[in-house]
């Protein structure tokens, strides 16, 4: 589903990824970890579409097609989902609204009818109740005087309605009581399925704890050292990060 | 900041749509302004001598004047004497009588503003007086109002057919002393709209008036009356375009409401006059003298304003509580784009006991464009138990436009509430993101975003106006994505 081959990246002119290569199929999930500054929210942002970041070198395919040529709203309606790290807030927009116009941009690339607002706020209601979230939510301003642990939650909601085939968890458990944490799991477990694939950047063993991983791979200035299956994270929660640096020279 | 915008910025390359010239034959008089113009304006409408008196009066009392500075806005100065202060399309001797004798040009023109006005494809249930320059050129529906005793017609024909309401209420909101810009206005004006609704009325359909300049060097003077007696109630809207000029042209209104005991007036204004080029060239200057007074107990006054246009806008809607329990309310969104520079907000004069007050002001700043808000909230000795509440509230998209509030509250009565609050925030490329990362186009990105600002005011607008209103604000902000 996904493959990503020997990409190089800048910031700033700086380098940040240096020949990446990571292969995710569908119904898999995988976890990726590693220090600080070792370029997993990069990794995220490009795949996502983000400005600022300039390829140098290397490709990433998404279904056969080229990732890099699409927008980030094409890449949405394809199907690509990025839970943030830090959702932005929106004042005066309602969680609602942009949900349901999310929503309907994704139907429509489908070729599907859009949803009338009855039908909608059905789908939503059910959906958020899973969430263990508050109906008051849909009609507050887009994260805005959200929690950290709601804005979240919040992600968590518009990848249940928006059901895309590859999603992006960029450190979605930092910041997280336990509690939050595990209904965060229960939503991303209720979408595991065959046919999508899962990408999660995160730093802690604690999420996959939750969320249990087919693959684990550590990232280190700007490549991936070392690839494994769930006791990799497990190893790296005792070990830490040191023993594998320099691995990749 | 500067790099991180340029996806808001490149969203704000809009284009103007209502920048044609109508090409049609007008008697325009040659630039300048004396006591010979006023005079030929005067004859040219075949006013009684009161109202020739009037401007005089207003024109002697104006070359005492100097024009206002305190306001944040920055222009080249205005020449009076380059001005036409007369210009009117050249049609058969005694202007149009009915719709069949207006010039085909102009119809094509308001159509093509989306100005409908053939009665049998008009918005239901919306009359419409279209200004064209100095005259009014057509209005629709004058008999169904008739038949309830409403009157509503241009400004000229009120002064000879109704001279005695005219005479009795000109000037009794907004004398012609008032300032700079209406005392120029009170010298030249030479159309607009008259409305009056009797008493216990409830005007049965929404009233409106299109305003459009053509011809160039010209300024547009015009004078909207309404007046609602005892018991009435009357929604009226006004829309503005002008054609794209490299030069400035002068647009200096007058608009007095009145609302006697129990009378309710809604005036609701789509502003969209040409803004001037994406460097600031042309465009109109907007001075408008706009205040309505409640003289009668229980009154209520309702101004909402939606300002896209102008280079510069200069306009404070105002409500006179005169009357106990009467209520004025101020619901306002105005953009500055580009090098757009707007100073507008309202002021609120309680003078009856337990007047209330309400002011919404959402002001959009983008390019270079200057917003200001600038409200008084006045509660004089006699009010008791007077109330206000002021919202303020800026959104800035890009890094080179500025927002400014300049609130004046003036409290001389101890159990007055007045309260205000203010916010500013910014459309940032992070929340434009944010929404593309979701499947939204980034236009529909920064409408939305726009619009969730401007909710509490579009809500005050009649449906098809409010429909129009978003439709206008996507315009003058979005447009050529790269």
């Amino acid at each position: 589903m996904l493959e990503i081959k020997n990409l190089h990246a800048r910031v700033d002119g700086k380098e940040i990824l240096k020949g990446l290569n990571l292969t995710v199929n569908a119904g898999e999930v995988h976890a990726v970890m590693g220090p600080n500054g070792s370029g997993k929210s990069t990794l995220a942002h490009i795949l996502a579409g983000r400005d600022g970041y300039q390829v140098t070198d290397g490709s990433v395919r998404y279904e056969g097609k080229d990732l890099l040529a699409l927008s980030p709203e094409e890449r949405a309606r394809e199907g690509v989902f990025l839970a943030f790290q830090y959702p932005v807030e929106i004042p005066g927009v309602n969680n609602v609204y942009l949900l349901k116009a999310a929503l309907n941009a994704a139907r429509k690339q489908r070729g599907e009818d859009e949803l009338d607002a009855m039908d909608f706020l059905a789908l939503v209601k059910a959906k958020m109740q899973f969430m263990e979230m508050d109906p008051s939510f849909l009609n507050r301003a887009v994260n805005e005087g959200f929690s950290g642990g709601e804005k979240k939650r919040n992600e968590i909601l518009q990848m249940l309605v928006l059901e895309p085939k590859l999603v992006l968890l960029d450190e979605t458990d930092s910041g997280l009581d336990i509690d939050a944490l595990k209904v965060v799991a229960k939503g991303v477990n209720k979408l595991r399925d065959p046919k999508r694939a899962f990408v999660m950047v995160t730093h802690y063993q604690r999420l996959l704890d939750h969320v249990v991983p087919d693959q684990v791979h550590v990232l280190a200035d700007g490549r991936v050292v070392k690839s494994g299956g769930k006791e990799l994270a497990l190893e790296l929660e005792k070990r830490g990060y040191d023993w594998l640096k320099g691995a990749a020279a | 900041m500067a790099a991180d915008n340029k996806d808001v910025d490149k969203l704000l390359r809009g284009e103007y749509r209502h920048g044609f010239v109508t090409d049609i034959e007008s008697d325009t008089v040659p630039p300048g302004l004396d006591e010979d113009v006023i005079k030929l304006i005067s004859r040219k409408k075949e006013e009684p001598a009161f109202m020739l008196e009037w401007r005089l009066n207003a024109y002697r009392h104006w070359l005492t004047m100097k024009e206002p500075q305190w306001a944040h806005l920055h222009h080249q100065p205005i020449d009076y004497q380059d001005i036409s202060y007369y210009s009117a399309p050249k049609s058969k001797k005694d202007g149009p009588k009915s719709l069949a004798d207006v010039d085909p040009k102009l119809l094509e023109t308001y159509e093509k503003l989306g100005v409908p006005l053939h009665e049998r494809a008009a918005l239901a249930g919306v009359a419409v007086d279209a200004v064209f320059d100095s005259v009014s050129v057509a209005t629709t529906f004058r008999e169904k109002l008739a038949e309830a005793g409403v009157i509503f017609c241009p400004f000229s024909e009120a002064v000879k057919n109704h001279p005695a309401l005219v005479e009795q209420y000109l000037g009794s909101v907004v004398p012609y002393s008032d300032n700079f810009f209406a005392t120029l206005n009170s010298a030249v004006f030479t159309d607009g709209s008259f409305v009056y609704i009797p008493k216990g009325v409830r005007c049965p359909m929404e009233l409106s008036t299109y305003f459009r300049i053509n011809a160039s060097k010209t300024g547009q003077f015009e004078r909207t009356l309404i007046v609602a007696d005892e018991g009435a109630y009357v929604s009226y809207l006004e829309g503005c375009t002008a054609p794209m000029r490299d030069e400035n042209q002068l647009h200096a209104a007058v608009v007095e409401l009145v609302a006697l005991k129990d009378a309710q007036i809604k005036y609701s204004t789509v502003q969209n006059w040409y803004p001037g080029d994406a460097e600031g060239k042309g465009g109109i200057y907007n001075f408008v003298t706009k205040r309505g007074e409640c003289r009668g107990e229980r009154s209520k006054i309702s101004w909402t304003q939606v300002e896209t246009g102008s280079a510069i806008t200069w306009k404070y809607p105002s409500c006179v509580l005169k009357g106990d329990h009467s209520v004025g309310e101020f619901y306002s969104v105005a953009v500055a784009n580009n090098y757009q520079q707007a100073d507008t907000g309202t002021k609120m004069l309680h003078i009856g006991k337990n007047t209330r007050s309400t002011i919404v002001s959402k002001g959009i700043s983008a390019g270079h464009g200057q917003n200001s808000y600038r409200g008084l909230v006045k509660v004089a000795a006699g009010a008791e138990d007077a109330r206000n509440y002021t919202q303020c509230d800026s959104l800035l998209m890009g890094d080179k436009c500025g927002a400014h509030t300049f609130p004046y509250m003036e409290a001389k009565n101890p159990t007055a509430r007045v309260e205000h609050e203010a916010t500013t925030s910014k459309i940032s490329d992070d929340q434009l993101f944010y929404c593309r990362s979701r499947g939204i186009d980034p236009e529909d990105a920064v409408n939305m975003i726009v619009n969730g600002f401007c909710k509490d005011v579009f809500k005050e607008l009649p449906m098809e106006f409010a429909v129009e209103a978003q439709r206008l604000l996507a315009v003058t902000l979005e447009g050529a994505v790269g």
